[in-house]
């Protein structure tokens, strides 16, 4: 613990309480050491984070420089991991890409050197007082970063998520005492309602509203709940946003506990995010140390109780009733509002919800206003919002944008287009609830009720995105399947329902089996009844899961419908990947007869002697591919 | 005879329901799996009937009921990574491992399970082998990656 830090927030209290604005402490810009920086968020490690590391330490020790190594969370540019920043002394911070172990003595020694490397450069970090170094671009001028607006992400991969004073010197847990020593609760929910900030899970309920419901109830305990269990494939914001900047998220809960009365708030987070676990656990016992938790917080007679549990699992506790039943030990299954959460919520009593994201924008509305925080963004939707980028793009990762941005700004100023140069097919947006944005739609400014009018809606922030060679009868099986697994089975529109749509469209996908005569039948069906089933399970499914999991077929449908009728009818994938709707053949010119397709065939499909063209028995065939993929000369063509 | 289990549940006395999923939790992550031993003791601790025991463990897809594998391998088949062909990668450690998701090969050395979504979506298509990650899998990584565990063991 840092005495200057405890000594600075007592005095924040208590001039706080008078009006007296305080200075923040002091930062240590310029370290005498020469400092590395390394990227280690959990997609940092998989590129090789923690080979560069050792390559670094291995560097200061042949060189004998006494240098120091910080590992900080995730910037939010993927694409080019392992990233590590180098700072010097006197100079400014500077960030280099794709950083393997082997490339680090060659960066290190040109810049001990005075020489940086532009190809592998990101930029610098522009920082008042220390010397710029020339011809190299500020890291707010790349591409992939000038249309951001980094509110949340603020701190992540560039402060030391381990270390509270960091994150106390950047204006961090200012907020929290301003609300604690000169706000009452319900103006805290005044402010926060102000701001129009509202809920980043999905369903984008104002916070301030949720907030006050949960004060108005009266009681003797009351539980505060953050939602961490990103279960939608596609999603990593709140990993990210918890690896590299924990505090932010502590903050924002216990100012929303302070505003509702709540003395015990639960984080429930995956289990699958071991990192994050770690980083939190970290973070809650240094902020108890420094009083910040606990019991009588800084003298003001608030207590506070943060705990940790695990997820085990399951999509459906994304649910607000159904992340409840799990924490109290229980099947996590949705049960019907009213009564909702703010009244009768966890262990029977008042509790609230909201998601990482929307905790992490409640300090700085606290310290800066609320017409600070609305005035970013569209009329109806205030503020920044996270996407995790994937799929086909150039720069997959994360990126926090001004609400009203166009969705083609994202994907194709901010994530450099489309990968291997193809062409754009469609966005899909919002995980397994949500739906695809295509061509026509890219303009479309993002807030909820664009999204939501273009069939799609803003979910947790996952964007995927698809080229040409995506199937999207293949994506909405793939959504199907996922929800069909994760369906809770309280429901019987969703349990049966959805496993009957995923069943329709694997037999539009697959060849029917030998004997079996009404399935062509059953796929001529399948579209109308596609439709017809959708409706009635979002109609009478209980929570949000059911009442969302026809979205992803209902969208491809509605901009794809040519897809379907060419799998149905003409029973071919346009994309050429449903396995079961693929044909192969041998061009005879182009084959050499190595027999290198004979070897990998699963089924001996393939027949013929070496050093002849080969031929490729139809019936046999299973569209593995396979052949495709061995062929050295071209000779296997698909149609 | 004290066993393992026992050794947990000792720190889990006077503990509500609201403890059941953590224990669960921590049982598996010190033994690899719930034996049939774990959800009983686990019952009488908790004053829970086993079958309600049974009824939660099996909901959520964290908790197993057979041993794993030395090598646990997850596959991740989250959005990102089935656009990038996570399916083909699955397919291919299926076939090089012979055994299919959900289970163990013959020798213990290696177990397949497939998850949800991992979150290094940047890196797709992902596989997690006991915590240790490998990004942007190919068919012809596969059998690389798996030579190299089997050659650690011999």
């Amino acid at each position: 613990m840092d005495n200057s830090i405890k000594k600075y927030l007592e005095n924040l209290a208590k001039s706080n309480a008078k009006g007296i604005s305080v200075a923040l402490p002091e930062k240590n810009i310029d370290s005498k050491k020469t400092t590395v920086f390394i990227g280690a968020g959990t997609c940092g490690l998989g590129a090789g984070a923690a080979k560069t590391k050792a390559a670094v330490e291995e560097y200061f020790k042949t060189n004998k420089i006494d240098g120091e190594i910080i590992e900080v969370g995730c910037i939010g540019f993927c694409a080019v991991e392992p990233i590590m920043d180098v700072k010097l002394p006197g100079m400014n911070r500077v960030s280099f890409s794709k950083v393997t172990a082997d490339k680090v003595s060659t960066i290190l020694d040109n810049a001990f050197a005075g020489k940086i490397d532009k190809d592998s450069s990101l930029g610098q970090f522009k920082t008042e007082g220390l010397k710029s170094w020339d011809s190299v671009k500020e890291i707010n001028e790349h591409p992939f970063f000038v249309k951001q607006k980094r509110l949340v992400l603020k701190n992540c991969g560039i402060i030391n998520p381990t270390s509270m004073e960091e994150y106390i010197q950047n204006g961090g847990y200012a907020g929290f005492i301003k609300a604690l020593t000169s706000m009452s609760g319900e103006e805290v929910i005044d402010t926060i309602e102000k701001s129009g900030l509202r809920g980043r899970g999905g369903g984008g309920f104002p916070t301030g509203t949720k907030w006050r419901l949960a004060f108005k109830t009266p009681s003797d305990q009351k539980y505060m709940i953050c939602n961490a269990d990103e279960g939608d494939p596609g999603a990593f914001m709140d990993r990210a946003v918890i690896e590299g900047d924990p505090h932010r998220l502590l903050e924002g809960m216990a100012i929303g506990s302070y505003a509702i009365g709540a003395t015990v708030a639960y984080i429930y987070i995956r289990a699958e995010y071991p990192l994050a676990i770690e980083r939190l656990k970290t973070a809650i016992k240094q902020a108890e140390e420094y009083g910040l938790l606990g019991k009588n917080i800084m003298g003001s007679g608030f207590d506070l109780q943060i705990k940790i549990k695990m997820g085990a699992g399951a999509f459906v506790c994304g649910e607000e009733t159904a992340l409840m039943h799990s924490i109290e030990g229980y099947r996590g299954m949705p049960s019907p509002r009213p009564p909702f959460p703010a009244e009768k919520g966890l262990f029977g009593k008042p509790s609230c919800i909201n998601n990482v994201e929307t905790f992490s924008n409640v300090s700085e509305i606290i310290l800066k206003g609320a017409d600070w925080f609305s005035s970013t963004g569209t009329e109806k939707s205030k503020g920044t919002k996270v996407f995790a980028l994937s799929g086909n793009v150039k720069n997959t990762g994360l990126v926090e944008i001004p609400m009203g941005t166009t969705i083609r700004e994202i994907i194709f100023d901010i994530a450099g287009g489309i990968a291997f140069d193809k062409k754009f097919k469609a966005v899909q947006i919002g995980g397994p609830s949500g739906g695809c944005i295509t061509e026509e739609n890219l303009d479309i400014q993002i807030d909820y009720q664009n999204l939501i009018a273009a069939g799609a809606m803003m979910g947790s922030g996952g964007l995927v995105v698809m080229d040409e060679d995506t199937c999207m009868v293949d994506i909405a099986k793939f959504f199907m399947d996922f929800i069909q697994r994760e369906s809770c089975g309280k429901c019987i529109p969703c349990r049966e329902g959805t496993k009957r749509m995923l069943e329709i469209l694997q037999s539009i996908t697959s060849n029917p089996k030998p004997g079996d005569n009404n399935q062509a039948l059953e796929r001529f069906q399948g579209v109308l009844q596609l439709e017809k089933l959708a409706k009635v399970i979002k109609d009478t499914s209980l929570c949000g899961l059911g009442q969302t999991a026809p979205n992803p077929v209902l969208s491809t449908l509605r901009y794809f419908r040519n897809e379907y009728e060419a799998h149905i009818f003409e029973r071919v994938c346009p994309a050429g990947i449903c396995k079961d709707l693929r044909k192969f053949r041998i061009i005879v010119d182009k084959c050499t007869g190595c027999t290198a397709c004979t070897k990998k065939c699963p089924t001996d499909a393939i027949i013929g002697t070496k050093k002849n063209p080969h031929f490729i028995q139809e019936d046999k065939c299973i569209g593995c591919g396979a052949c495709y993929e061995t062929c050295k000369f071209e000779a296997i063509e698909m149609y | 005879m004290e066993t393992k289990i026992d050794k947990i549940l000792e720190r889990y006395d006077n503990s509500g329901r609201d403890y059941l999923i953590p224990l669960l939790q921590e049982i598996q992550d010190k033994e690899g799996y719930l034996s049939e031993e774990a959800i009983v003791k686990t019952g009488k601790k908790l004053k829970i009937p086993t079958s309600k025991i049974y009824g939660v463990a099996t909901f959520y897809n964290q908790f197993r009921f057979e041993p794993v594998g030395k090598y646990h391998i997850m596959v991740c088949r989250g959005t990102a990574c089935h656009v990038l062909g996570s399916a083909t990668v699955l397919q291919e450690l299926e076939s090089t491992l012979k055994i299919k998701a959900g289970q163990t090969t013959r020798d213990g050395l290696f177990s397949i399970e497939v998850v949800a979504c991992i979150g290094a979506c940047g890196l797709a298509p992902v596989l997690n082998i006991n915590g240790e990650f490998h990004a942007k899998v190919t068919t012809e990584k596969i059998k690389e990656i798996i030579e190299n565990y089997r050659a650690k063991e011999q």
